[in-house]
């Protein structure tokens, strides 16, 4: 059905006015951290990057760098594991308990994530473990391993099981015909899974807030100074978080692109 | 080859019901139990005596349910209003424009929401962004727009904003192109396609989105804290409470059971409407 060009234009303008205010608050941060006065007033008089400096040399901010990393990297490779299983489960066999098993899925993603953290802290001090941020791996998988599944299962979906059936029917063993079929053939959903699996983690707080003990996460360390004691290093060390997502990110979609290019090279070379 | 599905699938959904299993179904059994015994103690060999529900009931915890369950509501049904005709234009009119927004969209998702809230805090407060430049550059000056109830609906809008937009778009993109198309040749107004067949066909997109926006909402601990000061205190931060500084434990607990069964029934309720292969994109 045609729209009419005035509604099209009015729809792109929407758009960008949205996706400008999604960013606005990042704008104010960005300015916040190359602010030279400690206690900020927008117009900004005097720009410096003292603050990067300091947050470069400081040695909370490499702890709280190293204990992020850390549980983001862990939660990332379990994830793709559980994930890729769980996919299949959810999208790929017809087994008996599927319907259920999708919506229980589900449903740690529609809890309030401050709760279930509690919910956690209470039930390490239960089973008599010290929180620290081992454990704040598995209140993230708690809610980050679901979203994986489903990522992952959107890529099942779209696969051909009779891919599946032909191996087996020329004579491939279940193990064989998960290596060679299943598993390239979902690849491109679990890297998306882990990328995701990755920020989401990265960029965690109320999961993490009450489940590092005496640990704590960027975003955690963030929340605490906002609330109270504030220092000029919050936007600084803000901004350096949503930097290395962003570096992240591109990095991941350069990759793909930079093995098409070589490969395309190596076409025109031979 | 249905028997061997049959086998295969119960063990692929091992890994993952194993970890919520421990991780996720344990913890709100201990909750659960925690929420049944006397006051301020912290192991759970008492006896049981409810009284922490009585507590709920006699000291007006029920106000921070009744704010946090309204202001979900509130920003549910605005985030309804604002994502529809984006969430349309992505489906159905925009091309590649369409993966612009998605991509601009999921990047915010990955940058901590209290990062985000705090930017807020730095453009709306006195000195702040907008009022800092406009005094600069007019000479007009307003009291910064922070801590108050709005504020804190404006935050849940802008932090929940994506669990709305992608749900809605999915769904209105499974309304067919020809149903539209007929009921346009058969002289049905824009309203008329709007409420007869946009609307029930994206139906389970609908559900989804308004169900992740208004649970994650009626839990929501930061955008309180941060935009709202002290103005309100969500059920979130009376459950923060009574663990951390109030050190009683069956409180939160019982706090917690409560919040959990009304978003729980929700989430059951509204899940098993919808059928998950279909808006996944089963095309078996």
């Amino acid at each position: 059905m045609p729209t009419y060009r005035a509604t099209r234009v009015a729809l792109y303008v929407y758009g960008v006015l949205v996706i400008l205010f999604l960013y606005l608050p990042l704008l104010s941060v960005g300015f916040a951290s190359v602010s030279k006065a400690r206690y900020l007033t927008f117009p900004i008089r005097n720009y410096a990057t003292q603050w990067y400096g300091k947050a470069f040399e400081s040695q909370t901010v490499h702890d709280l760098l190293w204990t992020s990393l850390s549980i983001a990297g862990i939660v990332t490779v379990t994830s793709m594991f559980i994930g890729f299983f769980g996919a299949l489960a959810f999208a790929r066999y017809q087994w008996r308990y599927r319907g259920l098993f999708q919506k229980l899925i589900l449903l740690p993603i529609f809890f309030p994530q401050a709760v279930l953290g509690l919910a956690l802290l209470m039930w390490f001090n239960f089973i008599g473990v010290i929180p620290d941020w081992k454990t704040a791996v598995v209140a993230h998988l708690v809610w980050i391993s679901p979203i994986a599944t489903l990522i992952i299962a959107i890529r099942a979906y779209s696969f051909d099981p009779a891919l599946e059936e032909a191996a087996r029917d020329m004579g491939a063993s279940t193990w064989m015909v998960m290596k060679e079929v299943t598993v390239p053939l979902l690849m491109p959903g679990v890297i998306s899974a882990g990328l995701f699996a990755f920020l989401l983690s990265w960029g965690n707080f109320p999961l993490s807030l009450f489940t590092t003990g005496a640990d704590s996460t960027l975003p955690e360390w963030l929340y605490a100074k906002m609330v109270m004691g504030y220092s000029p290093l919050v936007p600084t060390v803000g901004i350096l978080s949503v930097a290395t997502s962003i570096t992240l990110l591109l990095v991941a979609f350069a990759i793909p692109w930079l093995i098409r290019m070589t490969r395309a090279k190596r076409l025109r070379a031979s | 080859m249905e028997r061997s599905d049959r086998k295969i699938g119960l063990l692929s959904a091992a890994p993952i019901t194993v970890v919520l299993l421990l991780s996720f179904a344990a913890p709100l059994l201990v909750i659960f139990a925690f929420s049944v015994m006397p006051p301020k103690v912290f192991t759970l060999a008492h006896v049981p005596d409810f009284s922490a529900y009585g507590v709920f009931l006699s000291q007006g915890y029920y106000r921070s349910f009744l704010w946090s369950l309204g202001m979900a509501l509130a920003s549910t049904m605005l985030l309804f209003l604002i994502c529809w005709p984006l969430a349309f234009a992505m489906a159905k009119v925009f091309n590649h424009f369409a993966l612009v927004i998605t991509i601009a969209v999921v990047i915010t998702l990955f940058v901590s929401e209290n990062i985000r809230l705090f930017g807020w805090v730095l453009t709306l407060m006195k000195g702040g962004l907008i009022e800092g430049h406009l005094r600069a550059w007019t000479g007009l000056s307003f009291d910064g727009a922070l801590y108050n109830v709005p504020i804190i609906i404006f935050g849940l809008v802008y932090v929940y904003f994506p669990f709305m937009l992608f749900p809605l778009a999915q769904g209105i993109s499974m309304v067919p192109d020809d149903a539209r198309q007929a009921a346009a040749d058969l002289g049905a107004n824009r309203w008329q396609i709007f409420w007869e067949i946009d609307l029930p066909l994206s139906a389970p997109g609908i559900v989804i989105g308004s169900l992740l926006s208004f649970v994650l909402a009626a839990g929501a601990l930061a955008e309180s804290k941060l935009l709202g000061g002290q103005t309100v205190i969500v059920i979130a931060d009376e459950v923060e409470t009574a663990f951390t500084y109030g050190q009683n434990w069956p409180l939160g607990s019982a706090l917690s059971i409560i919040l959990i069964l009304i978003i729980g029934s929700l989430a059951v309720f509204g899940v098993s409407r919808v059928d998950l292969d279909k808006i996944m994109g089963r095309k078996r």
